[in-house]
């Protein structure tokens, strides 16, 4: 090995050590801050120096928190099982079926999930006004549809277009009827593609804001960056740094072991689509 | 999907394809129908009431007093008896332009960055090495990490007095005095840029890495053979390959840039240096109750959008409904 190998594989590893730190540090600092409290939250430490649990005592047993996140959870579960139940079918109908107008019934689906969400919010408000849902999980629930339906149908259509032509035609030589086809034999294919697409769409309703600051106003409704969004400290001037982080780093590191967990299946899902087309 | 038998073609056998393709599109009918109303309900109900509110005067307290005003809301002029003209409505508003600028600004200068920085962090994932898997994991988290929860983070780290941000610069000796990153006038649009590149820069270069790694690698081997140069082989033959994935996660960036909304609101929130299009509507619709005005807004940034996306699949030639290969 020349220097000048020695040189270029040092500069790599550089590269990708400074790629780890920037992605991971952040988060680390939150952690750290999380476990400061008094005087020591004001003094920079870039190593931990104390370990102080009292945020999340604090967090967890005072105020609205715990409730947040029921809030977070009923809202982002029943938003998915919704979009999944609809998307399965739909997305049957748009990658296997010719008709007239699909292409065009396609890019309509994906418009809509590329809205600007404010475009919608006037009319919304007055939806959710009529339906007399405002301020209750179930606005939330409706509102997400938008983002979550075409997101689940998109993803679902470029999954199942790329099945095999033959394992519907023994189907359709038997005379199975379509609703068969898919409950009997795409349904159990479709597991895996469910699974992905149902957790990308579950973490996007997790961190929706703007819909939920809108359409909530009191502090027990409130989904969880909302809550984050809006904690505020004993006095108006004095935010609650360490609550904060604690607060933060509660609701982020189960959304972190998933995507970990599943990063290969969200990695294939977030680029389904995009990069084929 | 018809064409499963190729015998001659006789007439029992043409009618049945034919009513089977027929059951089958009734069926896709019935599929489609819930998907359809939902999508209706939500999406091009509010959107067409939206635009409707923005040419009334309608407030957040009675939705249904309005009175159909015509253009008032975007523009509208009186002159005065002393032959001044008077000119009203958004699109004369110094706030509004204020915030498109903002919101134009941001959204270049943060997808340019993002595309550099995405592809760079790409190809260094792209080369074999070892605890490659560690790496892709750890630039997985800040996409993980919730918009709201990364900008508590950030304002904290971004601190004026107890940031660490800072308080590494000063060491470094890169700066003499403490900077208010997001509240003074000068250095909010940085911050957002900040931490919307640290946030969003993983998905561009999960984007990238997909591209890249569909193309062959014998290439590589053969333009390394030759002994091309590695700089001549990225322009020549990488950037031209993973070009259409390149352009598609563009335009998906791009949307999102261009609606950006929770990042500021938390972040830099009432700085005028920051507001962008879909925080003013917001402001207007539901804070000061200006509800019309502010659909206004939102109606045009909904237009500019549009505009945006239909000229850039035009120039681009981009097929995205995947229906063309």
């Amino acid at each position: 090995m020349t220097i000048m190998d020695t040189i270029k594989s040092a500069g790599f590893y550089l590269a990708v050590a400074v790629i780890v730190l920037v992605a991971v540090f952040p988060f680390y600092y939150a952690i750290l801050t999380s476990f400061e409290t008094g005087t020591a939250l004001f003094e920079v430490n870039y190593v931990p120096s104390s370990l102080d649990w009292s945020n999340y005592a604090t967090i967890l047993n005072n105020g609205t928190f715990p409730r947040n996140v029921l809030n977070s959870l009923f809202v982002a579960a029943t938003t998915v099982a919704f979009a999944l139940f609809l998307a399965v079918t739909a997305s049957y109908a748009l990658a296997r079926v010719r008709f007239r107008g699909r292409g065009l019934l396609l890019m309509t689906i994906l418009a809509v999930s590329m809205f600007p969400q404010i475009a919608v919010l006037a009319g919304l408000f007055e939806l959710i006004r009529f339906l007399n849902i405002y301020n209750t999980p179930w606005a939330m629930i409706l509102s997400y549809t938008i983002f979550t339906l075409p997101f689940t149908v998109w993803v679902l259509t470029t999954f199942m277009r790329d099945l095999p032509l033959e394992i519907e035609e023994a189907a359709i030589v038997d005379g199975a009827t379509p609703w068969v086809i898919i409950t009997k034999v795409f349904l159990p294919l479709l597991w895996p593609a469910l699974v992905t697409t149902g957790l990308l769409a579950f973490i996007g309703a997790w961190n929706e804001f703007l819909f939920a600051l809108t359409f909530t106003s009191s502090e027990t409704t409130r989904t969880v960056p909302v809550a984050i969004a809006l904690l505020s400290g004993a006095t108006q001037h004095e935010t609650p740094w360490g609550t904060i982080m604690a607060a933060s780093v509660l609701v982020t590191v189960p959304l972190i072991a998933l995507v970990l967990i599943f990063q290969r299946k969200i990695v294939a899902g977030l680029t389904a689509g995009g990069v084929k087309g | 999907m018809t064409n499963a038998i190729t015998t001659t073609a006789r007439p029992a056998i043409e009618r049945r394809q034919l009513n089977l393709q027929q059951q089958r599109v009734r069926a896709a009918f019935w599929f489609l129908a819930p998907m359809l109303v939902m999508l209706f309900l939500v999406a091009a109900w509010p959107l067409f009431r939206s635009i409707y509110f923005s040419f009334t005067n309608v407030t957040l307290n009675n939705l249904y007093a309005g009175e159909w005003i015509g253009f008032d809301n975007y523009l509208s002029w009186r002159t005065l008896s002393s032959g001044r003209t008077i000119w009203r409505g958004t699109l004369v508003d110094p706030a509004w332009w204020n915030a498109v600028w903002n919101t134009v600004r941001f959204s270049l200068v943060s997808v340019t960055i993002e595309t550099i920085l995405g592809l760079l962090v790409a190809l260094v994932l792209n080369a074999e090495f070892k605890g490659r898997g560690l790496v892709r994991a750890a630039i997985l988290i800040p996409w993980a990490i919730p918009t709201i929860v990364s900008a508590k983070m950030w304002s904290w780290m971004l601190n004026d007095q107890f940031g660490i941000i800072n308080d590494m610069l000063l060491n470094l000796g890169l700066i003499d005095h403490k900077i208010a990153w997001t509240a003074s006038v000068e250095t909010a649009m940085v911050a957002v840029l900040i931490v919307d590149i640290w946030k969003t820069t993983p998905f561009m270069a999960l984007l990238c890495l997909a591209g890249l790694q569909m193309i062959p690698r014998d290439i590589y081997e053969a333009a390394k053979v030759d002994g091309v140069h590695p700089l001549r082989v990225f322009f020549n033959v990488t950037l031209p390959l993973v070009r259409p994935a390149l352009m598609v996660a563009v335009i998906f960036r791009m949307l999102d840039a261009l609606r950006i909304f929770d990042l500021i609101y938390v972040l830099t929130p009432n700085s005028k240096a920051t507001k962008t299009m879909s925080i003013i509507s917001r402001e207007n619709l539901i804070e000061f109750d200006k509800f019309a005005y502010g659909s206004a807004q939102s109606t045009l940034l909904f237009a500019i959008i549009a505009v945006f996306v239909a000229a850039y699949m035009w120039l681009g030639k981009l097929d995205l409904s995947g229906e063309g290969r």
